[in-house]
């Protein structure tokens, strides 16, 4: 079956002090070939060790990762990862750093020439193929990690927080950049924001979750990132079932939010 | 012990004074050029680049550049102290008054046993130090008295003893005694002035005549800069001991090349091993703990027992002098990788291998530049010790040779050059750092 299967995933960590922290618990999801997932929910709810066990690089403590029917034991360039930052290398250009991946597979090097100009097209960053990554500037940043996860076309792209850390007008550019390599390639793509905007427009399914332990709290289909595709995302937030969606949804981590600091003030 | 400790601090106490004493002196000169550079420059417009609009500048560290006129004027005035207290002949005049050359003269007024008194003179010829051309002094024949004339011939900043009854009638016997010197009353253990000099009496009776030194510095201690700058030029073409002054310098960098390019070859590896590979890391993990507090200097005499003082000795100290700096530079350079560039390495497909060359390596070679040029640092220190202690050939060795023969311009020449390699050491060390890895701190 093709598809990533996230089967009653668990992960319990044991704390050096001694304790559990059980960071999620029975996950289960179903995620068809080309959806866009987003993944919302307060702070500490799990959501970077989900992607942390989607990526390979945690082991679940229960449960399993299947992605096209194979168990996922480890990374794999079959799922390619959009940190928040920090993550390209700073000792190559811009080029380097994008044909990355074709390069550790071996692939000659005039197939990674043509690939990384093709992909420089797509995050438009045409001119700054000889740039070091210093002299970017972060959202310019962002669009080359994208460029370079896509240079391996992966099955799956996971990303962690990928615009947390750009400013709105930027951050609008790259909601935009993301629905249309969406649309593009084809890809199965799971987003993790904080942004509940965000999350809406980037989720044609909307996962959110709660705390303590980490676990999927509710589910939405939504039509907004289809909307989108090509569209102004302005005018996306105008859509009649837009701002009651947000209003649920602020309210609902709000609420979890309230209740996790009741928690702590009593504890 | 309890005195040994006071007597310390004591001289402690006497060198704050010191110290201080010779700051003031030198910030007051600062102070000086300041307020003269200041005024030339309140004419001219200050408004110039974007420093001069900030209003906050006391305490913001960004604000504060060194001022190139007041480093010029810093080494200039190390330069002009150094020439002022060595009354040097580059400046036009003499500032401190010089110590007397020539001529001089005074009278000694002497009882005989019987209770008699005579006077007689005392001719002084003061040479210039190291001049052995200088034309003898004779005694006078002639005198009519029982007490006779003398002659003394000493040096510059030197003294000699004359004993002055030794020639006079009657002057061997009991109770004959020198009471006077130029009119005033001379005992034993004292001193009076004369023209150009002082006479003191000693326990002995003699009277020992020392021309007047004045304040400047003797050669011996601190040669003026235009002795210096000659026995630069003397070094330069026929070298010490034998061996020419830049083969001197070269040895010593050779020296450290080699060791730096050991320790180099040998610690980037441990490194990485050790901060790629826990059992590794347990396993170096005492061993260089506990050697990098150990100054390598400590270690040279053990090196010396072990290799004798042949260049295979310090090529290992200071082999392990830049070992430890460079094995700790490269673990922290591999603890330093930001853990998403690792995972980042994997989800595109690197292998262990690949992460390693084109992740790890690159990532921490800004750690081991810095590793690097701390070692370069403590290994030419280490190296300049080591022949100070014992070596054939090198810059330490030339200065310590010297300094056996009181040649103190060779030692500071010696100082100098060292410390100008040591310098541009560091300068070449950061040039290829920039050169190698721009990204360096902007990551
Ligand atoms: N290595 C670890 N050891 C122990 N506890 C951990 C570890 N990693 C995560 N946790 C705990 O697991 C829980 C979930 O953490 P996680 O980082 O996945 O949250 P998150 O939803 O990504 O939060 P944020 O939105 O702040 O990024 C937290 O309570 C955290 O303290
Ligand atoms: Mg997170």
């Amino acid at each position: 079956m093709s598809g990533l299967l996230v089967d009653d995933v668990s992960m319990t960590f044991e704390l050096p002090a001694g304790g559990q922290v059980e960071a999620l618990k029975n996950i289960k999801l179903d995620i068809k070939e080309g959806e866009l997932i987003s993944v919302l929910g307060p702070s500490g709810c799990g959501k970077t060790t989900l992607l942390n066990i989607l990526a390979g690089f945690l082991a679940p403590t229960g449960g399993e990762i299947e992605l096209n029917g194979d168990k996922v034991v480890g990374p794999s360039s079959e799922r390619g990862m959009v940190f928040q930052q920090g993550a390209l290398f700073e000792w190559m250009n811009v080029s380097k750093n994008i044909g990355f991946g074709p390069k550790m597979k071996g692939t000659p090097q005039s197939e990674i020439d043509a690939r990384v100009t093709e992909l420089l097209g797509i995050v438009g960053l045409q001119e700054f193929g000889q740039k070091m990554i210093y002299e970017l500037s972060g959202g310019m940043q962002q669009r080359v990690a994208l460029a370079r996860c896509l240079a391996n076309d992966p099955d799956v792209i996971l990303m962690d927080e990928p615009l947390g850390a750009l400013d709105a007008l930027t951050r609008e550019k790259m909601q935009s950049l993301v629905l249309d390599i969406w649309k593009k390639t084809g890809k199965t793509i799971i987003l993790i924001t904080h942004s509940v905007e965000e999350a809406l427009l980037l989720g044609e399914r909307l996962i959110v979750m709660a705390p303590r332990p980490g676990r999927i709290h509710k589910q939405y289909y939504l039509p907004f990132a289809e909307l989108g595709v090509g569209a102004d995302l302005r005018e996306v937030k105008q859509h009649d079932d837009f701002g009651p969606k947000r209003d649920e949804i602020l309210n609902m981590i709000w609420d979890m939010e309230e209740e996790i600091m009741g928690r702590t003030e009593t504890a | 012990m309890a005195q040994e400790l006071i007597d310390v601090l004591v001289t402690t106490f006497w060198m704050v004074l010191g110290i201080a004493g010779i700051f003031i002196i030198f910030l007051g000169v600062s102070g000086l050029v300041y307020l003269v550079w200041n005024f030339l420059n309140s004419k001219k417009d200050q408004m110039r680049g974007y420093g001069s609009l900030k209003t906050v500048t006391f305490g913001d560290e960004s604000s504060v550049t060194a001022n190139r006129v007041a480093s010029v004027s810093g080494v200039v005035t190390v330069f002009l102290i150094w020439m002022v207290a060595t009354g040097s002949s580059l400046l036009p005049f003499n500032v401190l008054p010089v110590p007397f050359v020539g001529d001089t003269q005074f009278e000694y007024t002497a009882t005989n046993a019987a209770g008699d008194t005579d006077k007689a003179t005392v001719k002084v010829r003061v040479n210039r130090f190291g001049d052995t051309t200088a034309e003898k002094l004779v005694a006078p024949e002639t005198s009519d008295g029982f007490a006779k004339d003398d002659v003394v011939m000493v040096q510059e900043r030197r003294a000699k003893l004359l004993r002055a009854q030794n020639n006079d009638d009657g002057g061997k016997e009991k109770g004959y005694r020198v009471t006077a010197i130029d009119g005033q009353a001379i005992d034993r253990n004292q001193t009076v002035e004369i023209a150009n000099g002082t006479v003191l009496m000693t326990g002995a009776g003699s009277l020992q005549v020392r021309p007047y030194t004045g304040p400047t510095m003797e050669a011996l201690y601190l040669p003026p800069p235009e002795q210096v700058w000659t026995r630069f030029l003397q070094l330069n073409a026929e070298g010490y001991q034998g061996v020419g002054l830049w083969e001197n310098v070269m040895w010593s960098l050779i020296r450290v090349v080699l060791g730096f390019f050991l320790g180099c070859l040998f610690g980037i590896p441990l490194g990485f091993a050790m901060g790629l590979n826990s059992w590794l890391r347990g396993w170096f993990d005492p061993i260089v703990e506990f050697m990098r507090p150990v100054p390598p200097l400590a270690l040279i005499p053990l090196v010396i027992i072990w290799f004798g003082i042949g260049e295979q000795g310090k090529v290992s100290l200071l082999f392990l002098a830049a070992l430890w700096i460079m094995i700790i530079g490269a673990r922290a350079g591999v603890s330093g990788v930001n853990i998403s560039k690792v995972h980042a390495a994997y989800s595109l497909g690197a292998t262990k291998p690949q992460l390693l060359s084109r992740v790890i390596l690159p990532n921490s070679l800004p750690e081991i530049f810095t590793a690097a040029r701390v070692a370069m640092g403590v290994c030419w220190g280490t190296v300049v010790a080591a022949e100070l202690v014992a070596a054939e050939k090198g810059a330490g060795k030339m200065i310590i040779a010297a300094s056996k023969f009181q040649l103190t311009d060779i030692v500071i020449i010696g100082i100098i050059i060292i410390g100008v390699i040591g310098f541009g050491i560091d300068v070449l060390m950061r040039i290829a750092e920039n050169k190698l890895v721009p990204w360096k701190g902007r990551g």
